[in-house]
C-alpha cells in the first residue's frame, strides 16, 4: 500500500536544507551601520530641545525600526520559515497590548 | 472478552525497577507519575476543603480558628489549581499527545522529566510549610501560606505577613511556574513538529488541539506572574517598594499582574477538560464531533480573547467607568466561543447511539455543570451586578461549578476513558457509575446553596459567620455535599486500586474509538508505534484506510532513548535555591545555583539520542 | 540538521530546538514586557530620592548601547563563520561577541555603582526598585549569554563546532540578539524617554 504524503505540510528531508539563503556579510555590515546611525539620531533627538514635544513618538518609532532590523535580519526572521514569525509575533503583540493597556489603566496614557 | 495475553510485544521491554522510574524520560511513565502525584495532591486539597466545610457547617463554629482557616483556604485553592488540576491535565498531555499525533515521544524527553520532578518537589516544598513552623520559631507548627491563592498586596507584605508563610507560597509558585513553562515549550514543539505523515493540524484530535492552545496560554501568561512574584519577593526580602503605597507604589499593580496571569490560567484549567469531553462524546455517541473546525477555532479564540478580560476580577477596586465597561464587554464576548462548544457537544450526541459508560456520564455531567457555572460567570460580567456578587459565596459557587463540575469531571471522564490504554485494564463500570452519581450529587449539593448564601451576603474567606445572617442552612447542606464528594473520591480510589490488579483486560480499542492512540496495544509498547504510521483521516480508525498498517512487532529495531539522572538532579538544585531563599542564606543560594549550572552542563553534554 | 545520518523526521522540516527556542523568546517578551510596563507606570511617582533626570548618564549608556549593537553584528558574523567551517574567524567573532558582552556588563556595573554612590539604591524609591530590577534582569540575561558564548568558544577550540553543529551557534545567536533587542527597548524607554505622565490625544 503506497501513500504519497502531501509535501505541503511537512518534509522528510534533513531540515537544514529547507531554509532559505541567509543574508550576506555585506548586508550584515550595512544593517550595523544603519543601527548605529539610528542610535546616533536617537541620542541627538534627545539633546535637541525643539524635539521635546514629539520625543516619545519619534523615539518609539526609531527604536521600533532598530528592533525590526535586528529581528528580521540578524535573527533571520525575514528569510526563515513563516512559522517562526508567527511564534514570535503573537506573544510580542500580546506583550505590547498588555503594556499599552496598563499604561491606560494607570493613567500614564489618557484619551484626549 | 478477558484474555491472558500480556499486551507488550516481546522485542523491546520497558525497564523495571525504582531507579528506572527516577531516571525515566518516557512520556508514558512521566504521564503516570504526573497522574498519580496529582491525585495524591487532589486528596490533600480535598481534605483541606473538608476541614473548611466542617468549620463552616455551623454558625459561629469553633472547630478551626481564623489563622488555621486562612491557611486552609489558601492551600486548598493553591493545591487544587497548581498541584491537582494542572498536573492531572499534564498527565494526559504527557501520555496521550504523542500517541494521538503518531510520535514516539515528546520533543525533549529529559526536559519533560525535569518538569515533572520540579512539580513534585515544588509541591512538597509548599506543603512542608504545614509542619515547618518550629524551624522558624513560629508559635504554631504550621506556617502554611495564608494570604489566599491570589495573594493580594499588601496583605502579603512583611508588615502584615511577617512569617515565612507567604515566602513558601511565592517560592513554591515560582518553582511550579518553571515546570509549567518548560513543559509548554516541550509540547508546543512536539505538536508543531512531530506529527506523523498525514497528521495535518486539522486532523489532530480535539484534545490535542485544546492542549496545544493551553500550552500557548501557559508560555505567555506564566512570565507575568513570575514578574509579579519577583516584585513581591524583592519587597519582602530586600525592601523594595513595588507594592508600597507609602513610597508611591500601587497595590493594584499586584492585582493587575496577578490577574493578567490569573484569568488566562482559568482557561489553562478548563481547556484540557473541554478537549477530553470533545474526544469522549463522539466515541460514546458513535458519531464524529459535530463542527470539529468550530470547536478548534473557538478554542483558539478563547486562548486569544482570554487575554482581554482580566480586570473583571477587579470591578470593585474603582477602575472607572471606561475600564469597567471595556472589560465588561470583553467578558461577555468571551462567553460566545465558550458557549459555542456546548452546542457542538450537544449536536454531537443528538441522533447518536449513546452508550452511558462512566466516561460518557462524566463528560455529559461536565456539560450540564459547566453551563451552570458559565451562567453565573456571565452574571459577574456586569460590573453593577458584580459589586454585589464579588467577594461573596456567589463567586465561590461560580468557580466551583466550572472547575469541579466542569474541570474535575472532565478529567475524570479522561481517566475512565484512557485508563485502559495506560494500564491495559478497564476500570470497573459499576464502581465508576457509583462514583459519578455520588460526585454529581455531592458537587451540586455542596455548591448550589452557595449561590444563595452568597447573594444573602455571606463573604468569602471568613472562618465563621453569625447565625443571624440566615445562611446556616445553606452552609450545612454544602458541608454534607462535601462529605458526599469525599465518598465519591473514596469510591474512585478503590476502583483504581482494584482495577490495577484485577480489572478486565483491555484490548487495543475497547471503546471503539476512532483515534490513533487506540490503534496500538493497551498499554502501548515502549516505542509506541512499531512504524510511524501514515494518517489519512481525522478519524483514522473509523474510516477505511484511515491509517496505514501498524505491525505488532517493529520490522527494524527501534531506538528507545535511555534514562537520565540530570532532570531530577537539576530540579533538586532548583529546590536548594528555594530553600536558601527561605533560610535567607546567600551561601546556600550560590551553592544551589552552582549545582544547577553544573547539572545543566552535564545534561547538555550527555550523549542522549532521541 | 546537526546529526549526520538518522536525521529525524519532522512535520515542518525545521529543527525541534529552533522551534522551541523561538517559543521561549516569545515567552520572554511577556517577561520583559511586564517589567517594562511596571517601570513605565511607576515613572515619576517616587516620593523621594533621585529621579531619572538627575541621575541617568546618557552619553555613557549610548556607548554601552552601541557596544551591544556591535556585539550582535559579531554574533551574526560568528554564525556565518561556523556555517562555512571557518574555524579561525568563528573563534574570533565568538570571542569578540563575548568580549563586547562583558564590556556591556562592565558599563552596567560601573553605572550601578555610580548610582548607589549618588544615593540611588534598589530600595531607595520606586525609581530605584523598578530601574535596578528591570536592568538587573536584563544584565542577568547578558551574563548567561556570555557564559553560553564562552562555552561555544571552548567547544570550538575542542574541534566540536563544525558546520554540522551550526544550529547550536544559531540558537545562541537568537538568544543574544533578543537580549540586544530588549536593550534597544530599555534604552529608549528608560533612558531617552524620561517623562512624567504624557497625554496622548487619540
Amino acid at each position: 500500500m503506497t501513500m504519497r504524503p502531501s509535501t505541503k505540510e511537512f518534509s522528510i528531508v534533513a531540515p537544514a536544507t529547507a531554509e532559505h539563503a541567509h543574508p550576506t556579510t555585506a548586508t550584515y555590515l550595512a544593517i550595523a551601520v544603519v543601527l548605529t546611525v539610528i542610535t546616533v539620531v536617537e541620542v541627538g533627538v534627545f539633546y535637541v530641545p525643539a524635539f521635546q514635544a514629539v520625543l516619545a513618538p519619534v523615539l518609539v518609532t526609531l527604536s521600533a525600526a532598530k528592533f525590526a532590523l535586528v529581528v528580521m535580519f540578524y535573527m533571520h526572521l525575514k528569510t526563515d520559515h513563516k512559522l517562526f514569525t508567527l511564534i514570535f509575533t503573537a506573544p510580542l503583540l500580546v506583550a505590547v497590548a498588555v503594556v499599552i493597556a496598563l499604561l491606560f489603566l494607570f493613567g500614564v496614557l489618557a484619551l484626549g | 472478552m478477558a484474555t491472558t495475553a500480556t499486551p507488550h510485544a516481546p522485542d523491546v521491554a520497558a525497564p523495571t525497577g525504582f531507579w528506572s522510574w527516577i531516571t525515566t524520560t518516557d512520556h508514558k511513565r512521566i504521564g503516570i507519575l504526573y497522574g498519580a502525584t496529582a491525585l495524591v495532591f487532589f486528596i490533600v486539597g480535598g481534605f483541606e476543603a473538608l476541614l473548611i466545610r466542617l468549620q463552616l457547617g455551623s454558625a459561629e463554629n469553633t472547630l478551626i480558628g481564623a489563622e488555621a482557616f486562612n491557611q486552609l483556604f489558601t492551600m486548598h485553592g493553591t493545591t487544587m489549581v497548581f498541584l491537582a488540576i494542572m498536573p492531572l491535565s499534564a498527565a494526559f498531555f504527557n501520555y496521550i499527545i504523542p500517541l494521538q499525533i503518531g510520535a514516539r515521544d515528546v520533543a525533549f524527553p529529559r526536559l519533560n522529566a525535569f518538569s515533572y520532578w520540579l512539580f513534585v518537589l515544588g509541591g512538597l516544598f509548599m506543603n512542608v510549610s504545614f509542619v515547618a513552623g518550629p524551624l522558624f520559631g513560629a508559635h504554631a507548627i504550621s506556617v502554611a501560606p495564608d494570604g489566599g491563592w491570589f495573594g493580594y498586596a499588601n496583605l502579603t507584605s512583611t508588615q502584615y505577613s511577617p512569617g515565612p508563610n507567604i515566602d513558601f507560597w511565592v517560592l513554591g509558585l515560582q518553582i511550579l511556574g518553571i515546570a509549567s513553562l518548560a513543559a509548554g515549550f516541550n509540547f508546543i514543539t512536539t505538536i508543531i513538529n512531530m506529527r506523523a505523515p498525514g497528521m495535518k493540524l486539522m486532523r489532530m484530535p480535539a484534545f490535542t488541539w485544546m492542549a496545544f492552545v493551553t500550552q500557548f496560554i501557559i508560555v505567555t501568561a506564566f512570565p507575568v506572574i513570575t514578574v509579579a512574584l519577583v516584585f513581591l519577593t524583592f519587597d519582602r526580602t530586600f525592601g523594595t517598594t513595588f507594592y508600597s503605597v507609602a513610597a508611591g507604589g500601587d497595590v493594584l499593580l499586584w492585582q493587575h499582574l496577578f490577574w493578567l496571569f490569573g484569568h488566562p490560567e482559568v482557561y489553562i484549567l478548563i481547556l484540557p477538560a473541554m478537549g477530553i469531553v470533545s474526544d469522549v462524546l463522539p466515541v460514546f455517541s458513535r458519531k464524529p464531533l459535530f463542527g470539529y473546525a468550530v470547536v478548534v477555532y473557538s478554542g483558539l479564540l478563547i486562548g486569544v480573547m482570554g487575554w482581554g478580560v482580566w480586570a473583571h476580577h477587579m470591578f470593585q477596586v474603582g477602575l472607572g467607568p471606561i475600564a469597567d465597561s471595556v472589560f465588561s464587554a470583553t467578558t461577555m464576548l468571551i462567553a460566545v466561543p465558550t458557549g459555542v462548544k456546548i452546542f457542538n457537544w450537544i449536536a454531537t450526541m443528538w441522533g447518536g447511539q449513546l452508550r452511558f459508560t462512566s466516561a460518557m456520564l462524566f463528560a455529559i455531567g461536565f456539560i450540564g455543570m459547566f453551563i451552570i457555572g458559565g451562567l453565573s460567570g456571565v452574571m459577574h460580567a456586569s460590573p453593577p451586578a458584580d459589586l454585589q456578587q464579588t467577594d461573596t459565596y456567589f463567586v465561590v459557587a461560580h468557580f466551583h461549578y466550572v472547575l469541579v463540575g466542569g474541570g474535575i469531571m472532565g478529567l475524570f471522564a479522561g481517566i475512565y476513558y484512557w485508563f485502559p490504554k495506560m494500564f491495559g485494564r478497564l476500570l470497573s463500570e459499576p464502581l465508576g457509575k457509583l462514583h459519578f452519581v455520588l460526585m454529581f450529587i455531592g458537587v451540586n449539593l455542596a455548591h448550589f446553596p452557595m449561590h444563595f448564601s452568597g447573594l444573602l451576603g455571606m463573604p468569602r474567606r471568613v472562618y465563621t459567620y453569625s447565625a443571624d445572617l440566615g445562611v446556616t442552612g445553606f452552609n450545612r447542606v454544602s458541608t454534607i455535599g462535601t462529605m458526599i464528594i469525599a465518598l465519591a473520591v473514596a469510591v474512585f480510589v478503590i476502583n483504581v486500586l482494584r482495577s490495577l490488579r484485577r480489572g478486565e483486560i483491555a484490548s487495543k480499542n475497547p471503546w471503539g474509538s476512532p483515534k490513533l492512540e487506540w490503534a496500538i496495544s493497551s498499554p502501548p509498547p515502549v516505542y509506541n508505534f512499531s512504524v510511524i504510521p501514515t494518517v489519512r483521516s481525522r478519524l483514522p480508525l473509523w474510516v477505511t484506510d484511515g491509517v496505514s498498517e501498524i505491525p505488532d512487532v517493529p520490522p527494524v529495531p527501534v531506538h528507545v532513548p535511555g534514562g537520565s539522572m540530570w532532570p531530577i538532579l537539576t530540579a533538586s538544585g532548583v529546590i536548594v535555591i528555594a530553600v536558601a531563599a527561605l533560610a535567607k542564606s546567600p551561601l546556600i543560594a550560590i551553592g544551589g545555583a552552582l549545582a544547577v549550572a553544573v547539572c545543566i552542563f552535564a545534561w547538555a553534554f550527555e550523549p542522549f539520542e532521541v | 540538521m546537526s546529526h549526520a545520518a538518522g536525521a529525524h523526521y519532522t512535520s515542518t522540516g525545521l529543527d525541534n530546538r529552533k522551534v522551541a527556542f523561538w517559543t521561549f523568546i516569545g515567552s520572554e517578551c511577556l517577561l520583559f514586557g511586564s517589567l517594562i510596563a511596571t517601570y513605565l507606570v511607576y515613572e515619576g511617582r517616587s516620593v523621594s530620592g533621585p529621579t531619572t533626570h538627575e541621575i541617568l548618564n546618557i552619553p555613557l549608556t549610548s556607548i554601552s548601547t552601541f557596544d551591544l549593537l556591535m556585539s550582535s553584528l559579531c554574533m551574526v558574523l560568528a554564525l556565518a563563520a561556523v556555517q562555512r567551517g571557518d574555524r579561525v574567524w568563528a573563534r574570533a567573532w565568538l570571542g569578540m561577541t563575548a568580549l563586547l558582552g562583558t564590556v556591556f556588563l562592565g558599563f552596567q556595573a560601573y553605572e550601578f555603582n555610580a548610582f548607589v554612590d549618588e544615593g540611588l539604591g534598589l530600595t531607595t524609591n520606586l525609581f530605584g526598585s523598578t530601574f535596578f530590577t528591570l536592568t538587573g534582569f536584563h544584565g542577568g540575561h547578558v551574563a548567561v549569554g556570555v557564559i553560553w558564548l564562552v562555552t561555544l568558544l571552548i567547544r570550538s577550540f575542542q574541534g566540536k563546532l563544525e558546520p554540522d553543529r551550526a544550529l547550536n551557534v544559531e540558537i545562541a545567536g537568537l538568544y543574544w540578539h533578543f537580549v540586544d533587542v530588549v536593550w534597544i527597548v530599555i534604552f529608549t524607554v528608560v533612558y531617552l524617554i524620561q517623562t512624567t505622565p504624557i497625554e496622548a490625544a487619540i
